[in-house]
């Protein structure tokens, strides 16, 4: 009697053997694609683009001559605008986030707070871009300059950044901060003394994301900007400007393929910025599994 | 009430189970009997959940567990290389220490084992196999009128009772249960162990437990476990319940029994 | 006498370091309060502004016309054709992304070991970190000439179907990454009692994995669609500028996010109704995220409470 079951059973289950053998295989392909759609977009940039690839192309203005034109505008309005984002939005996150983890323990302002900064992070960027315009521009009368720029890539990235700091700041133990406080420490010396040394490595990883992030966004820059030709180099935080994924664009709905080649080029050395930076996060997140062997 | 006269349906010879560079247990010799419960007990980390799971070949999904021995199930070696393990667990069911009813409706988790196993079944069959075991489970009465809804609608003792109906449900031989009532009430417990003993003559049940008192209620043989000095368990006594409550051989066996141990 | 003078020394210092806490506290309370008020300043700015453009355009227009020619001489109003080319678009990026994120996610939570899974998570997500510049360009000069092309001989250079494609592969990340949250968040016993009745690895992934983390895969499926309808640059580049309602994949279609930018790229004076028109579209396309996202939000927390 058992022999028979077990011959209804082998063959009720010969199609379910092989189902159960190719199945991680059907998964992986997709698994394929995604790494073959990524590896298919850096090699074709990277020869169609890799020739164009000169000092030129950092040095110089841009040009409508394909042979001489350059981003240099275009690299330093991103220096500018990318920056003093940054500037604004790292503080402004930490300081969120040790109110969100250290001060309120989970209240109800708090819950709502942080509800609105998801809610935020779900805006697309190029809103940012549409309310940069209409009222950092032209309200508060900023014009349409680096500033205003800078102010709108800040918001953008805050949630980012935001939510990497409250995650750095819950990695930090709670025993730490009992012991501080049972020695009569304010939630402030805490923060200052004990929980903040430990996770500002992390924090400065969640920046460095926004940084990248930042950079590579053309959208809102291009509504608060508009799609102009900068032939000079910044002088102050009102000047007119370009950044490079704008620069990019640019030269991508340009109809001649020299200028093809050019966003191309253009392309690879965005990309080898953002990978230079990528490389630093992993390196800071190193750094950090170091300090956490000796902790 | 015993029946010594059972065939024997499960024998394990030398069983040896290593967990990376640790041996588990060591030297398991037992055998168990249709239409008869056996209870294995011993205090916690003797090894009692590990022999279970070498009986089904779960010990296979643990990658740094490594299996010695025979486990003949009808006289067949379950470890030898063209056994499939999938088939042992449709031939040898178990049920866990706290209940784990799939997030499904009751229904489709009476039904997923006849799924799984690609049994070819009307829509009549499959709702006649599934009422057979929540019958069986005496869960029956409680939910026939809502079979549609989630499992998670119900108690945890009717969970437990719908994930002994889910592993009869398939037809097994063998019910291997770890510990089934330990995150159950009393009431509960109770629940289960009658429906345990009504349905003993068509199974061969073996069931693990560190409480003395249910298996002394529930089961005709009991074996006891307990780790030597270097944690390896090992089977100390085995035999009839009666037996080995009244008149325990092993002097391990009787402090265990009345609370010295454990 | 000593005792008092350190005492009254001690009890200074407490107060001092009690107001020094005081300030950092509402100093970081108002910096938590920064995002409130910039949502609230995105919504009110985008509601001032569409007031003033709905003061011109009837909203029964806006939203029932299937002529959107603003930035012609003979302005038609309607929002349809824009809203068309969003959803198109969005819904073939999620024809993408949504097997493909989610066979990514079964692959890594159930078949791979952590260390390739430290591996291969990174390199999936390299997809949401590139430029999407860099996408627009390479659909309108790699995916529409040499892949689409060869299978549609008549498609047209700007079309909706590359867009949507090179969209899908901008949010894979996004269904891959939640859906296989969800996938580890079901619990191990789960697994073991499939394999308990005679599961095989395929059952248990398909069977119960699957089914058991099907709200945290349908949200990830929400907010990636919200990301997909909020995507600017991909849209802009390959998708044309060409505000015609049609259905038809293969033709050059304007997203409400590439009108926003073609507006930006040309010139619209500040008051004017071409200007206006940026904040009404933007509106719009905000709710409509909004209420996705909302959605999605909740369904994870559903999902999130339940084991």
């Amino acid at each position: 009697m058992g022999d028979q079951i077990l011959a209804q059973y082998s063959r009720r289950m010969r199609f379910r053997k092989i189902l159960d053998k190719v199945l991680p295989l059907i998964l992986s392909v997709a698994v394929f694609i995604a790494v073959a759609t990524v590896f298919s977009v850096l090699f074709t940039t990277i020869m169609t683009g890799w020739h164009r690839l000169s000092l030129n192309l950092i040095l110089n203005y841009p040009s409508a001559n394909p042979n001489e034109a350059g981003m240099r505008s275009a690299i330093l309005g991103s220096i500018y605008t990318v920056g003093l984002s940054a500037l604004i939005c790292i503080p402004l996150s930490i300081a969120t986030a040790i109110y969100l983890v250290e001060y309120s323990r989970g209240g109800r302002l708090a819950s709502i707070l942080s509800y609105n900064i998801s809610n935020l992070a779900g805006v697309p960027s190029v809103i940012f871009g549409v309310v940069g315009l209409g009222f950092l521009a032209y309200w508060l009368g900023m014009g349409r300059t680096i500033i205003t720029g800078a102010f709108t890539l800040a918001i953008l990235i805050l949630p980012l950044v935001t939510v990497t700091c409250v995650e750095a700041l819950k990695t930090i133990p709670d025993d730490l901060r009992l012991g501080a406080y049972a020695l009569g420490a304010t939630t402030f010396q805490v923060v200052r003394r004990v929980v903040l040394p430990r996770a500002l490595p992390m924090m400065l990883t969640g920046g460095i994301l926004g940084i990248s992030r930042a950079l590579g966004e053309a959208a809102p820059i291009l509504i608060v900007s508009g799609l102009l030709f900068i032939r000079d180099d910044p002088t102050s935080l009102f000047s007119r400007f370009t950044v490079i994924p704008l620069q990019l664009f640019n030269w991508v709905s340009r109809p001649q393929p020299a200028f093809i080649e050019l966003s191309s080029a253009g392309i690879i050395v965005l990309l080898i910025i953002l990978f230079a930076l990528n490389g630093l996060t992993i390196a800071l997140r190193q750094v950090l599994a170091r300090r956490a062997e000796w902790a | 009430m015993s029946e010594s006269s059972a065939p024997e349906v499960v024998r394990v010879e030398a069983l040896r189970v290593v967990y990376g560079s640790k041996i588990a247990i060591d030297d398991i010799n037992i055998s168990f009997k249709r239409s008869n419960i056996t209870a294995i007990i011993g205090p916690s980390g003797c090894g009692k959940s590990t022999l279970l799971r070498s009986i089904n070949r779960m010990n296979d999904l643990i990658p740094a567990a490594s299996v010695s021995g025979r486990v003949y199930f009808n006289g067949v070696d379950i470890y030898s290389k063209d056994v499939d393990p999938v088939y042992i667990r449709s031939r040898i069911g178990m049920v866990f220490q706290r209940p784990n009813p799939f997030p499904f409706s009751i229904f489709d988790n009476v039904a997923f084992g006849l799924r799984v196993n690609g049994f070819k079944l009307t829509k009549d069959e499959l709702y006649n196999k599934v009422k057979d075991a929540l019958v069986k489970a005496a869960l029956w009465d409680e939910v026939k009128d809502r079979l549609d809804n989630h499992a998670y609608s119900l108690s945890g003792g009717q969970q437990q009772r719908l994930c002994i109906a889910r592993a009869l449900a398939v037809d097994p031989e063998v019910l291997l249960l770890d510990e089934p009532t330990v995150s159950l009430d009393p009431i509960s417990t109770a629940r289960i162990e009658s429906l345990l003993r009504s349905i003993k003559d068509e199974y061969t049940i073996i069931i693990v437990t560190h409480n003395m008192l249910q298996a002394a209620r529930v089961s005709d043989y009991t074996a006891v476990m307990m780790p030597d000095d270097d944690m390896v368990g090992r089977i100390i006594e085995f035999g009839e319940t009666r037996g080995i409550f009244t008149n325990p051989r092993d002097k391990r066996t009787e402090d265990y029994i009345s609370g010295r141990i454990g | 006498m000593t005792a008092t003078i350190q005492h009254e020394a001690l009890r200074k210092a407490i107060q001092r370091k009690r107001i020094q806490d005081r300030f950092f506290h509402i100093t970081f309370l108002s910096a938590t309060f920064v995002s409130t008020i910039s949502l609230i300043v995105i919504y009110v700015t985008l509601g001032l502004e569409s007031f003033n453009f709905f003061a011109h355009v009837s909203i029964v227009e806006f939203l029932t016309s299937t002529k959107w020619t603003v930035l012609f001489a003979d302005k038609n109003f309607g929002v349809l054709p824009l809203l068309n080319a969003t959803v198109m678009t969005s819904l073939i990026a999620i024809a993408v992304a949504g097997p493909l994120g989610v066979m990514i996610a079964l692959f890594l939570s159930e078949y791979v070991s952590s260390t390739t899974r430290s591996v291969v998570k990174p390199v999936v997500e390299t997809l949401a970190g590139i430029p999407t510049v860099v996408y627009g360009y390479f659909a309108l000069y790699f995916i529409t000439p040499n892949l689409l092309r060869t299978l549609w001989t008549n498609i047209q250079i700007h079309n909706a179907l590359a867009v949507g494609l090179m969209i899908g592969i901008l949010i894979i990340p996004i269904v891959a990454s939640i859906s296989d949250d969800a996938m580890k968040a079901v619990p191990a016993d789960l697994r073991l009692a499939a394999y308990a009745v005679g599961s095989r690895k395929s059952d248990v992934a398909l069977r119960v994995v699957f089914p058991a983390a099907l709200s945290g895969v349908s949200a990830s499926i929400i907010l990636a669609f919200a990301r997909a309808m909020g995507e600017t640059m991909i849209a802009a580049i390959a998708g044309g500028f060409r505000s015609v309602l049609t259905f038809n994949i293969g033709e050059a279609m304007e997203t409400m996010t590439a009108y926003i930018a073609q507006v930006a790229t040309g010139d619209a004076p500040h008051g004017t109704i071409e200007y206006q028109s940026l904040f009404a579209v933007g509106l719009f396309l905000l709710l409509i995220t909004a209420v996705l996202n909302y959605i999605g939000i909740k369904v994870v927390k559903r999902w999130a409470i339940r084991y």
